[in-house]
């Protein structure tokens, strides 16, 4: 503190110089970053091991076999998943094209028309919110109850994707909802003043501001449409079938039935064929979910 | 008209020239026992009130003493909350405006509204501004009467170069007077604004201001300050509200005076009036 040409005296009567240094970081602090990495390395690690294993296992059979063959329950070396591939994309197109229309409707009565003091309107909500969270499987027996047999369209297209429709159609809903919710009250202020009816309001304000959430919410349900297996199983989706579909009323197979059944296969050749469908379906989703992130990345808005 | 600066009361401010005020004999609204209930609560009680044609008329008073709420009547902006109810009688040209025929729709369209803060919607400036006439059914030339009011409302010759970027581009300022520009262009006969110049800094004020005077020559003002040099300095008559609190601790707004400008500023008849202009109380 005291420099060597600083008479003694005077440094004495020097103010200590204040206190900066710290006392590094304390191990409460040390334990709680050490936790958060752990947490997220659980999930990182996991899903790369099973990357790598799964691209391993289907190393010999990642070829265009695996999406310009048929299946094959002779031989393994030219059996593909073609039809499921295409089964896949046609269930899923038509999966689309119902839920999606019922889906933002029914989120824009619920958030621009709806009284939210009616009983009614708040048994909806409450039953929508409890429907997102029913087991895919219970969706597979009413559309085996009710689409398939009760109305009577067989195992086909038509009851694959009316059945995959109700089972993501709460996630859409709600995901539809939060994206108009976020559209704030002064731009559907600013309209109605301008006299707009709320139709107009709603048509040409408050739907082109929230598109970039809704697209969002709604790809990442269907990514989780296409994954779904147990209640296409209880549909009777085919697993050999060697021709694409045709139309909504073709039977059909997709990819994680056909999956389903290569696995349970006992011959080593058709497990690496799983492994190959399976990387083909990672593809499937991760260019849908990158279609997402990119919608909203394009699309967001600044207020 | 020279802006005063400093921030006391008009009676303190002689250099404001107040505005000669209209005279009242053909009305566009009359006010008659109008309240406005939320729920259970009334919000503003008992107001009685004559609104002159091609006049500014300035509503004044504290947080709390319902002149949003009067304001947001006029064109029933107060219908989209649901809990809220209007009693007594405005009159728009000796009709009622709460009538049961009335399309709120169509008064919206007579009555324009501009809010407290700039909301323009997030597309390009020439479709901010073509977005009234278009809902409304506008059949003449767009390109025609987009410019005439952007030169109507002053703000041509800054944006007439970037009509078709953003309208989030511009500045804060420049956002209002868009707002008052796409309110115009649906060619109403009454503007509300509800606090417009609030979030806005003293020059983007003056200028609105100055927009405000010019379009007054041709439109009815109805504006809602906190800000009483500005009503000082713009308006021809002014409401000065202020809120009686109930023995349960309730805020009922209540017109207290309603005059011309410069006998607000210079000789109210309240002594309510006299103490809020000269910053005793507010």
């Amino acid at each position: 503190m005291s420099s060597p040409t600083v008479d003694r005296d005077l440094a004495v009567d020097l103010p200590e110089a204040p206190r900066l240094k710290g006392r590094g970081t304390p191990w409460r602090e040390r334990f709680f970053q050490l936790s958060l990495w752990a947490s997220l390395a659980v999930g990182v690690v996991f899903l790369a091991s099973l990357l790598v294993y799964v691209v391993v296992e289907a190393w010999p059979r990642l070829d265009s076999r695996i999406w310009t063959n048929f299946p094959d329950i002779i031989d393994p070396s030219s059996a593909g998943a073609q039809s499921a591939i295409m089964g896949t994309i046609w269930v899923i197109a038509f999966t689309a094209l119902y839920c999606l229309p019922t889906g933002v409707l029914t989120a824009i009565y619920l958030e621009e028309y709806a009284d939210p003091n009616r009983w009614y309107n708040r048994a909806i909500e409450i039953n929508i919110q409890n429907l997102a969270a029913v087991p895919s499987i219970i969706y597979g027996i009413l559309g085996l109850g009710v689409i398939s047999r009760g109305l009577g369209f067989g195992q086909t297209v038509l009851t694959a994707s009316l059945t995959l429709s109700l089972l993501v159609l709460p996630v859409v809903i709600i995901s539809s909802r939060e994206a108009i919710r976020a559209v704030p009250q002064s731009i559907r202020q600013a309209s109605l003043a301008l006299g707009a009816t709320q139709w107009q309001t709603i048509w040409r304000q408050v739907l082109p501001a929230a598109v970039p959430g809704m697209a969002t919410g709604s790809i990442l349900a269907l990514s989780r449409a296409i994954g779904e297996a147990a209640p296409l199983l209880l549909l009777g989706g085919l697993t050999f079938i060697t021709f694409n579909p045709t139309g909504v009323q073709s039977p059909f197979t997709v990819l994680p039935i056909q999956i389903f059944n290569w696995i349970s296969q006992s011959r080593a050749e058709f497990v690496s064929l799983a492994s190959a469908a399976i990387v083909v379906l990672l593809v499937i989703l991760l260019a849908m979910n990158s279609l997402a992130i990119w919608l909203r990345n394009h699309f967001s808005r600044r207020w | 008209m020279t802006p005063p600066t400093d921030a006391t009361g008009g009676t303190k401010t002689p250099q404001v020239t107040f505005r000669d005020a209209p005279s009242l004999a053909s009305p566009v609204f009359e006010v008659s026992g109008l309240s406005v209930f939320y729920g259970d609560h009334e919000a503003v009680r008992d107001v009685n009130m004559t609104i002159g044609q091609r006049q500014i008329t300035a509503m004044i008073g504290p947080s709390g003493c319902g002149k949003s709420t009067v304001i947001r009547c006029f064109n029933r902006m107060n219908d989209l909350v649901p809990t809220a109810r209007v009693a007594g009688k405005i009159r728009y040209h000796n009709e009622d405006l709460y009538g049961r025929d009335v399309d709120p729709i169509e008064v919206r369209r007579r009555i324009g509204m501009v809010f407290q803060k700039p909301n323009p919607f997030p597309k390009s400036i020439y479709d901010n501004i073509a977005y009234g006439p278009r809902v409304g059914g506008f059949k003449g030339n767009l390109d025609d009467l987009v410019e005439e009011t952007l030169t109507h409302a002053a703000l041509w010759d800054e944006v007439k170069d970037k009509l078709k970027t953003s309208a989030l581009a511009l500045s804060g300022g420049q956002q209002q007077r868009l707002c008052i520009a796409r309110t115009i262009a649906v060619k109403p006969e009454v503007i509300l604004m509800d606090e417009p110049c609030s979030a806005l800094d003293p020059i983007a004020t003056a200028k609105i201001e100055d927009l405000m005077e010019h379009l007054a020559q041709e439109f009815t003002i109805i504006v809602a300050t906190h800000n009483m040099q500005q009503a000082a300095r713009v308006s021809h008559r002014t409401a000065f509200f202020t809120a009686d609190v109930d023995d349960k601790g309730v805020r009922h707004g209540r017109l207290v005076e309603y005059d011309e400008t410069e006998r607000i500023f210079s000789n109210p008849s309240d002594q309510r009036t006299e103490d809020y202009i000269s910053g005793r109380f507010g």
